[in-house]
């Protein structure tokens, strides 16, 4: 990689979520409140031939099943946004059962556990829920490392979250992007009556993505 | 328009324009895995985390099976497969099919950079 390649490999990422950042601080609304504009089922996806990725010339391409096929029966998230799909809540709804063990479906172990962190700066605070992360992963995917299982003892920032620490592991890699900023960042410092840190059950329960207030 | 609204729409628009950029191929999280295909004159291997998500919760491969979650984190070479370790544990005719069918998992272009796809951008509208 050239020399200019590779700061310019550095400065746009940069740039990018200064932006993001700058666009999300002017924007901040409270997405609580359900939208009232449905918004239609506008998403696509490239077949396996085309992705850029995938070699056309292979024979064994039309033995695998295209994104598409799968993705689109599945909950729906906004156009771009990852797979396009609301991946808790179609294994919520038993439109797919993924296998908790290798060779059976066992019970987990799960947490019902609100944190709120409110060292987030201007942006509105994090609501972190347990339940969505349990769902999907053992307790020692995450627990001692990248996050100590105690409140307060983690120094999470969005620096090295951008670059792939913390929740950014799998946030930006094959979780929701990390430009969904208000997902995370959703409990107003101004309306919250509580104490941030570990919350009370009952733990939130999310409107499904595109019924969520965009704007 | 107003006046005032005008550095909005300019962000907003300068915004689509670096984001629209940097998404042009893959679905979401698709590993490619090349540190020995080209050398081994095989196409890389593309991994497809959305195919496997639909079966698998996370935990099965990364937590029972021991995949570091850090693309380019676990060497797996063909040997370890057929010796029953990584894509081994299922691929083995019995829980998935089986590695003698190269060209399903060795599907990409030659060339490609090893990393997961999709990375840190979205073309979606977001929840600002």
């Amino acid at each position: 990689m050239s020399k200019n390649n590779f700061s310019l490999s550095l400065i746009i990422p940069f740039v990018k979520y200064s932006c993001v950042f700058f666009i999300a601080q002017l924007l901040a609304v409270d997405n609580n409140k359900p939208s009232s504009v449905a918004i239609p089922d506008d998403r696509a996806w490239k077949t396996l031939a085309e992705d850029g990725l995938h070699d056309p010339t292979n024979p064994a391409l039309k033995e695998l099943q295209n994104p598409g096929e799968a993705l689109s029966i599945l909950s729906e998230d906004f156009k771009g946004v990852g797979n396009q799909v609301d991946w808790v809540r179609a294994m919520n709804k038993k439109l797919i059962t993924p296998r908790s063990q290798i060779d059976k479906d066992a019970p987990l172990p799960t947490s019902n556990l609100d944190i709120i962190l409110p060292d987030t700066g201007e942006m509105a605070m994090v609501r972190f829920p347990h339940k969505a992360h349990t769902d999907w992963l053992d307790c020692s995917n995450c627990h001692p490392r990248p996050f100590k299982a105690e409140y307060n003892s983690n120094p999470i920032n969005m620096f090295a979250i951008l670059a792939g620490g913390y929740c950014g592991q799998c946030h930006g890699a094959v979780a929701f992007p990390l430009t969904e900023c208000r997902r995370c960042h959703s409990v107003s410092r101004k309306d919250f009556k509580g104490q941030p840190g570990p919350q009370p059950e009952p733990a939130k329960i999310y409107l499904p993505a595109k019924k969520q207030k965009v704007q | 328009m107003k006046l005032n609204q005008l550095p909005f729409t300019f962000s907003i628009m300068f915004l689509t324009y670096l984001l629209s950029a940097s998404n042009l191929y893959g679905e979401y999280a698709d590993v490619v895995i090349n540190r020995y295909s080209d050398a081994a004159d095989v196409r890389p291997v593309i991994y497809p985390h959305w195919f496997h998500r639909i079966r698998f919760r996370c935990k099965v491969c990364h937590s029972e099976l021991g995949f570091k979650m850090r693309a380019g984190a676990n060497d797996i070479k063909m040997q370890n497969i057929i010796d029953g370790q990584f894509c081994g544990m299922c691929h083995n005719g019995e829980i998935a099919w089986s590695a003698e069918h190269c060209d399903r998992c060795h599907s990409g272009k030659p060339g490609l950079k090893s990393g997961i796809k999709g990375g840190d951008a979205t073309g979606g509208p977001s929840e600002w």
